[in-house]
């Protein structure tokens, strides 16, 4: 992309920012999201992650317009819409099969939102070649949606949302038509989009957890139609609240404890030593750690199974193996001579690498073969 | 060639020697083409050219020639005739268009309770006979009909309204009536191909609904409804049941006049001069509506 056109960010005047007000949709009976209390704030990115069926893409379309909640509110800029279609409420809207429209050149396609807003003839040219520069499209203005490759598309299809200066722009999956190359590409590409946009509220759908972290100020976990959690990434991914957290944001050994004493808790008759917080001695907790935190050979807080499963990754070997009947899962560096499956293994982790959740709360389907990253 | 390719297949490997395909003594493809052609030639084409070669024989026999053309071209009832299909053809066309396009974008886009039901029965009623629906109008609109039967009942007058059923107006209600789920059925092909994002994110750009349905579905229902539209436009210069069913005894169509032609008046130069007319404008317009059709994918 181009360098930003001068101007491009101060002009954005809309009212920025999102509040949802205990907002609750259901269709026919079935509650597809459950009283959603959210802030978005002016100039922040909030990515709603979460995997299908977890509402994050209703709460989306709550906010355009697309679903009248069944309860709550619905605020943008300080200003209720709950009750306002979405031709009124001023957003931006890019979704995850672009949906340019076919019959018109990329500066129409551009053009529309300021000709359905009204916007001096005059003053047209010059907003879509602004906003064309600003996502380095301006050379492909004449063409037709079908001359574009996927990432050029998304780029014009993110230049019309922006060419209404919208105070929140509303992103739903808008990466995952994209193959893994464009993606990292457009992931830097939409940060710096977000840079020079301060003003702009983002509220990105989306279930990579990658995109999530890489982009957002603050993640919203959802699941199951519900909040579960949120918080910066930083927050979520070392500090995790509930378990499904600690599963979705990041792969995580979960691990069903007791809590022993301060600082002590027992996996089965094996003591290890955990920051138990304000944990009563002999309550049930879970234990959480990252698998790259966890190493192999002898150390704090050891634990001695057998190798399951043995998977190369490139730079990394992962390590499943079985202590006690329980999973647990080691991303080493790349191993010389890494170990067969059946061979004994001994792997351990630090004290401070470790985070005692409440015993199910937020509990989750976990996938014990570990998916990325 | 075949010996060619065997011998280069056994040079590069010993593995690429394949047996050169042996063609049995097989029937010759043309010969299967004989029957349908035959069959074609003989129950279609022959009586076409017939038709053809007796719109070009006067009625006293003798040698060919364009003199029936001419004769029928300078008939006023022909001009009438022509002007009739031809303005009853469009305006039923454009009237199916609108009321057509109407009815699918609401079958489409407003969700309603029954609406697959109702998109189905668009596909169960494009099975009907054309007399059928002209029918079901007399029992309404006919001169003894439910409405001007309710008019009197209400009224205590001794006659209804509703006598159009039997001018021009009523073959335009009736062929509306029974054509619009021609141009319905490729419209709601087109409509579900119509990626719903497109409105969605046309609606968060500030576009309200008419701006929509005229930015954003219409250019994309426009292919659809040119096929739609041409067929409509061949099939209502051919409607023959329609025009005789309503009983309007003042509108003639090129169909009606063909008929009178041949079995009222015995006239069958006049008739096949007419027949070849709208056979010509049939086959032009049909033309017109294959290459529509091709284009538009339906």
């Amino acid at each position: 992309m181009s360098a930003p056109a001068p101007g491009a960010a101060a002009a954005l005047a809309a009212p920025s920012g999102i509040r949802f007000d205990g907002v609750t949709v259901s269709y026919g009976g079935t509650v597809v999201l459950d009283r959603l209390d959210l802030t978005v704030e002016p100039g922040e990115v909030m990515a709603l992650l979460g995997p299908s069926g977890s509402g994050k893409t209703t709460a989306l379309r709550a906010v355009a317009g697309f679903v009248r909640p069944a309860a709550g509110r619905v605020f943008l800029g300080g200003r209720d819409v709950t009750q306002l279609p979405p031709h009124h409420r001023g957003i931006g809207m890019v979704v995850q099969q672009y949906a340019l429209f076919p019959h018109l050149k990329v500066k129409d396609n551009v053009a529309f939102g300021l000709k359905a807003h009204r916007t001096p003839k005059a003053e047209i040219p010059g907003r879509v070649t602004e906003v064309l520069e600003l996502v380095g499209m301006a050379a492909y203005a004449d063409r037709h949606p079908r001359e574009l490759s996927g990432g050029q598309q998304q780029r014009v299809a993110i230049a019309r949302a922006l060419a209404i200066r919208p105070g929140v722009l509303l992103l739903d999956e808008p990466l995952s038509a994209l193959d893994a190359r464009l993606r990292s590409g457009m992931l830097a590409e939409l940060a710096r989009l977000h840079r020079e946009l301060p003003d702009v509220s983002i509220l990105y759908v989306t279930h990579d957890q990658v995109e999530a972290l890489t982009l957002a100020d603050r993640i919203a976990v959802m699941d199951r139609s519900r909040l579960q959690d949120c918080g910066t990434p930083e927050e979520l991914y070392r500090r995790p609240r509930t378990e499904f957290t600690a599963s979705f944001v990041g792969n995580a050994n979960l691990l069903p404890v007791t809590v022993a004493g301060a600082g002590a808790v027992e996996l089965g008759d094996r003591p290890l030593a955990v920051p138990t917080d304000t944990a009563a001695p002999g309550a049930t907790a879970t234990l959480c750690v990252r698998p790259h935190l966890v190493g192999l050979g002898d150390g704090p807080n050891a634990l001695t199974g057998s190798v399951t499963e043995v998977q190369w990754r490139g730079s990394t070997h992962r390590v499943h193996a079985d202590v006690d009947g329980h999973h647990v899962m080691a991303d080493l560096r790349e191993l010389r001579e890494p170990p067969a499956i059946g061979d004994p293994v001994t792997l351990h982790f630090a004290t401070e690498d470790a985070v005692l959740l409440p015993a199910g709360a937020g509990a989750a389907a976990s996938d014990p073969a570990g998916g990325s990253p | 060639m075949t010996a060619t390719a065997t011998t280069t297949a056994t040079t590069t490997g010993p593995t690429a020697t394949f047996p050169a395909p042996t063609r049995s003594r097989s029937v010759p493809a043309w010969v299967w083409a004989l029957p349908p052609v035959a069959v074609l030639a003989l129950a279609f084409l022959y009586p076409l050219a017939l038709v053809v070669q007796q719109s070009v024989t006067p009625d006293d026999g003798g040698t060919l020639s364009l003199d029936p053309y001419a004769d029928v071209f300078a008939s006023e009832v022909f001009r009438d005739a022509l002007t009739t299909t031809v303005w009853l053809a469009v305006g039923s066309t454009v009237g199916c268009l609108v009321l057509g396009f109407v009815l699918a974008l609401v079958i489409a886009f407003v969700p309603f309770p029954g609406g697959k039901a109702v998109a189905r029965f668009v596909d169960v009623f494009l099975s009907f006979p054309s007399f059928l629906i002209t029918l079901a109008l007399l029992f309404i609109y006919g001169s003894v009909g439910m409405a001007n039967g309710l008019w009197t009942d209400v009224t205590g007058a001794a006659d209804g309204p509703f006598h159009f059923l039997t001018t021009p107006w009523g073959v335009l209600l009736a062929e509306i009536t029974y054509f619009t789920p021609f141009v319905m059925r490729p419209l709601l092909a087109a409509f579900s191909q119509l990626d719903t994002g497109q409105l969605e994110v046309a609606s968060s750009l500030g576009a309200g609904p008419l701006r929509v349905i005229r930015q954003v579905i219409l250019p994309e229902a426009l292919p659809a409804l040119a096929a739609g539209g041409s067929l409509v436009l061949v099939m209502c210069l051919n409607e023959f049941g329609i025009v005789l069913f309503t009983g309007a005894k003042d509108v003639t169509t090129l169909p009606m006049l063909v008929y009178s032609k041949a079995i009222l008046e015995s006239d069958y130069p006049a008739a096949c001069v007419v027949a070849v007319v709208n056979i010509a404008i049939s086959v032009g317009l049909y033309s017109l509506y294959r290459v529509v059709s091709r284009r538009a994918g339906a």
